[in-house]
């Protein structure tokens, strides 16, 4: 018994620090919810319904739950990328250019070769997270050489991005009206078993790759030499130069590696939901749905798994909301932006908890 | 009664520790009162009860005789006391007076701020206590003392009778010091009264009247300072005798480690900052570099271990010439640096206490292994330096933000002294410390001395240089004016040669 009782506070100190952790973005998503009921309720709409409704979208169904792992892949690698940057200390808000060259290089790659499949889909996976790392080198290498600031430049090269991957497909890919030929079956993510098992979803073996990046981004980050660097220059770039590491080698891996991962997510979409490329009118809104996704994941590989299958759920379910009880889905983009706002201003919520505790106190 | 506050009894409780505990301290009109501790007493947790930031759980507060609720520092505001803080809180981008009035705007008739009163108010009140502040003048272009003075001016300009001066020394130089010590005398003829939070005994010594003691959170007494010495405060502090003169013996050099040669390195701003310097560091001996700050103390060091290029001249070290290598290159050929600000430059705070001891090492076998880090042998060993440098800290995967300043330095100097470098350069190794960890530090350095080490020591305090160093070398803009012996040069004399003058018996090459 006197063995068990420190083993038992040890736990109890655990549990509590991780739930502290969880509650900033806990009680976000609830105050989300919360405020979108209430915009429900003044739109004329019953809340309870409606989220029955959302639930039952995700849920209610073993093709929409299908439809919301598909969802997550690209969300879980632009959510990657953001985090990955973050740690070193460095704003990526060019996931999104990233994400669209990634997928404009991975469905070349697919459409202009044949090789078996053991080659290229490897090939052209590569390809996306090449384009990908490639655009974000330009802003790494701004940054460590020039310091440019990279939010200024990764926001710039997103529009480089959509325009000349729109180029590139109007005047060297277009196949009928707005996009390229379909990637051939070698190159492709799609799984029939996958597909057989969501009651044909567009479920594909992505949604695998992206747990794996998920693993592979904490491995690096945590227990890699590199990683370790990486971190410690996010912190304190001044402390890591007198330790002797290279500070702008890093910030430029760290581009690099991040919009690799973007790239990725682009190849996602390429290579496994649609199978081709397409003129784009204006962004895809997977790259900047990323930051949300980092933000409420706390930067952390499982943060960003869980975040990505909410986000995902939210925009698969809006439609059998609008379908079932009648509510525009643009509600699911509002409560997303809620729960952003209320990660963002946590300070007001632990301002609340801490207040909460020390009237307890008190009493 | 006369005592303008009295604190009595104050008891204020964190999750987990008490950080006071039965702590009294009764404040004279007209006194300069000094609140005395170690690094994590609770010097500040008190004065921010005072200032109405903490409630305390237990105890009385009385301004003047009469009892109070300080719910929070307007109210204190209100009461008269001020608070100048160690970090300051200022905009740069504003002016001196736009700082000062910072809401508290005086508006003229149409309602908006009227500067030109403002400016002429703050302008009588520098007059008046001699702070010669300019007004008109940015935050960021004036210097740090400066600043400090603009912090003081806020709460006499908001009324204050009763001003808390936290730490005020720690970051400013010696004739700053001066100074302030100047103003404080100033403040107290026009009738104010200070409160002076401090762990430096001197200045205890030089101005204050009397000085309540708090050791561990617990008020340990009040005493005169006419009455008492450095040894009765230091031992009240701590709890122990503490020695302050470093007991060594003779130093035994042998070769030259660190050899420079007409070295001319620019700053940042391309102005040269040291301007052909030469020196030598002999292995079993500790050279101390005295000077003014900004007589190119910061550029050598950064030189030295690579952070900055040098435009001609060569550094060599052990016999190898490292100039204008990498930091990592220079630190292989067996260098260990100690730097001069331990937040900036020496941790990564939000690192483990484990992962800051291996910042140095963490690429090596065995703590690398094909790139990947092998956690289980980087604790073990970030363990062991722990308990060998007796870095205070609840185990080593806490974070170093969360140690007090004194451990933060034990577990920098574990790091370096370590690896058993050839050379160990310490900048500025004890600033903001207390005497405890003073000790330990000044202990150590003469340790590794004792080893056959070359020591590189700077350091501003001339007391810490003329204590531990066997030659001291005068540095003034950017070069090496004398190399003199600490045992036959008086601080006067040293004084001289630090403002650039020159000595009437010339100080022997040693």
């Amino acid at each position: 018994m006197k063995k068990i009782k420190p083993i038992l506070l040890k736990v109890m100190t655990f549990l509590k620090s991780l739930l502290i952790k969880l509650a900033i973005p806990l009680l976000s998503i609830f105050f989300g919810f919360f405020a979108g009921a209430i915009i429900m309720l003044v739109s004329g709409n019953n809340p309870i319904t409606g989220y029955a409704a959302l639930f039952d979208g995700v849920f209610g169904d073993i093709y929409y739950f299908g439809e919301t792992l598909r969802m997550m892949t690209p969300l879980i690698f632009s959510g990657i990328a953001v985090a990955f940057a973050f740690r070193t200390g460095l704003l990526n808000i060019g996931v999104e250019g990233q994400l669209i060259v990634g997928w404009l290089a991975s469905v070349a790659v697919g459409v202009m070769f044949d090789l078996p499949f053991v080659i290229h889909l490897p090939l052209a996976l590569l390809a996306g997270a090449v384009a990908g790392g490639l655009w974000g080198f330009i802003p790494g290498i701004l940054k460590a050489r020039l310091h440019v600031h990279e939010v200024i430049v990764t926001i710039m090269m997103n529009y480089v991005a959509l325009h000349v991957s729109n180029h590139f497909i109007r005047n060297y890919m277009l196949a009928s009206g707005q996009r390229t030929e379909f990637i051939p079956a070698t190159a492709s993510l799609s799984s029939d078993f996958l597909r057989g098992l969501t009651d044909f979803s567009r479920l594909h073996w992505g949604f695998l790759l992206a747990i794996f990046a998920c693993v592979v981004m904490w491995f690096l980050l945590w227990k890699t030499r590199k990683g370790y660097e990486l971190r410690a220059v996010g912190y304190n770039p001044n402390a890591s130069s007198y330790a002797g590491m290279n500070v702008k080698t890093n910030i430029v891996l760290s581009m690099v590696v991040s919009g690799g991962f973007a790239g990725l997510g682009g190849a996602m979409e390429g290579l496994g939901t649609y199978g081709y490329a397409q003129i784009l009118s204006s962004f895809t809104n997977l790259g900047f749905d990323g930051i949300a996704v980092a933000l409420l994941g706390a930067s952390t590989s499982i943060g960003i798994f869980l975040s990505a299958f909410l986000f995902g759920g939210l925009k698969i379910g809006a439609a059998n909301m609008q379908a079932s009880a009648n509510v525009a889905p643009e509600l699911v983009e509002i409560v997303i932006a809620l729960i952003i706002f209320f990660v963002a201003s946590s300070y007001l919520i632990r301002w609340v908890l801490n207040r909460l505790q020390s009237n307890r106190e008190g009493k | 009664m006369d005592y303008v506050i009295e604190m009595i009894n104050i008891r204020k409780e964190f999750p987990g520790i008490v950080a006071n505990d039965e702590v009294t301290l009764q404040v004279k009109k007209g006194e300069i009162h000094a609140l005395l501790g170690e690094n994590g007493a609770g010097k500040s947790t008190l004065m921010n009860v005072l200032f109405g930031l903490y409630q305390p759980e237990k105890g009385e507060i009385k301004v003047r005789g009469k009892t109070v609720q300080i719910t929070d520092p307007n109210v204190a505001n209100d009461l008269g006391i001020g608070m100048v803080h160690q970090h300051f809180m200022l905009i740069d981008k504003f002016t001196v007076t736009e700082n000062i009035i910072l809401g508290n705007e005086p508006k003229t008739k149409y309602g908006n701020i009227d500067i030109r009163k403002a400016e002429k108010e703050v302008a009588r009140i520098s007059e008046l206590y001699g702070l010669r502040v300019d007004p008109k003048a940015k935050v960021e272009d004036i210097s740090v003392g400066m600043q400090q003075r603009v912090e003081i001016l806020k709460t006499l300009y908001r009324g204050a009778e009763i001003l808390i001066f936290d730490e005020p020394t720690a970051v400013l130089t010696p004739q700053e010091i001066k100074e302030l010590m100047e103003i404080m005398k100033k403040l107290l003829q026009e009738g104010k009264s200070i409160i002076l939070i401090t762990h430096k005994l001197k200045e205890i010594l030089s101005v204050c009247d009397r000085c309540t003691v708090i050791r561990r959170g617990r008020g340990i007494g009040t005493v005169n300072v006419s009455e008492t010495n450095q040894n009765e405060l230091a031992s009240m502090m701590v709890g122990r005798e503490i020695s302050f003169v470093v007991e060594k013996e003779d130093a035994k050099p042998e070769d030259v480690v660190l050899k420079i040669e007409d070295l001319v390195v620019n700053d940042l701003r391309n102005v040269r900052a040291i301007d052909g310097l030469n020196l030598e560091v002999k292995a079993g001996e500790v050279l101390g570099i005295a000077g003014v700050d900004g007589n190119g103390q910061t550029e050598l060091v950064e030189a030295i271990v690579g952070l900055q290029k040098a435009s001609s001249g060569t550094i060599t070290i052990s016999g190898n010439e490292t100039t204008n290598l990498s930091p990592r290159k220079v630190t292989e050929s067996g260098i260990g640096h100690i730097p001069q600000d331990r937040h900036k430059h020496g941790l990564v705070l939000d690192f483990s206490v484990g992962e800051n001891i291996l910042l140095q090492t963490y690429y090596q076998h065995p703590y690398t292994k094909n790139g990947v880090l092998y956690y289980p042998k980087m604790y073990e060993k970030a363990k062991r330096l722990i308990e060998e440098y007796d870095v205070r800290t609840p185990n080593e995967r806490t974070l170093a933000r969360a140690l007090s300043g004194g451990n933060q330095q034990k577990a920098i100097i574990a790091r370096e002294v370590d690896r058993s470098p050839n050379l160990l350069i310490a900048a500025q190794p004890t600033r903001g410390l207390d005497v405890g960890a003073i000790e330990f530090i000044h202990r150590k350095i003469i340790e590794e001395r004792d080893k056959g080490r070359a020591i590189l020591l700077i350091s501003f305090e001339l007391d810490e240089v003329r204590n531990l160093s066997d030659r001291i070398a005068v540095i003034y803009e950017g070069k090496i004016v004398a190399v003199v012996d600490p045992k036959t040069t008086t601080e006067q004399e040293l004084g001289i040669l630090m403002a650039g003058g020159k000595l009437e018996k010339e100080g022997e090459p040693i």
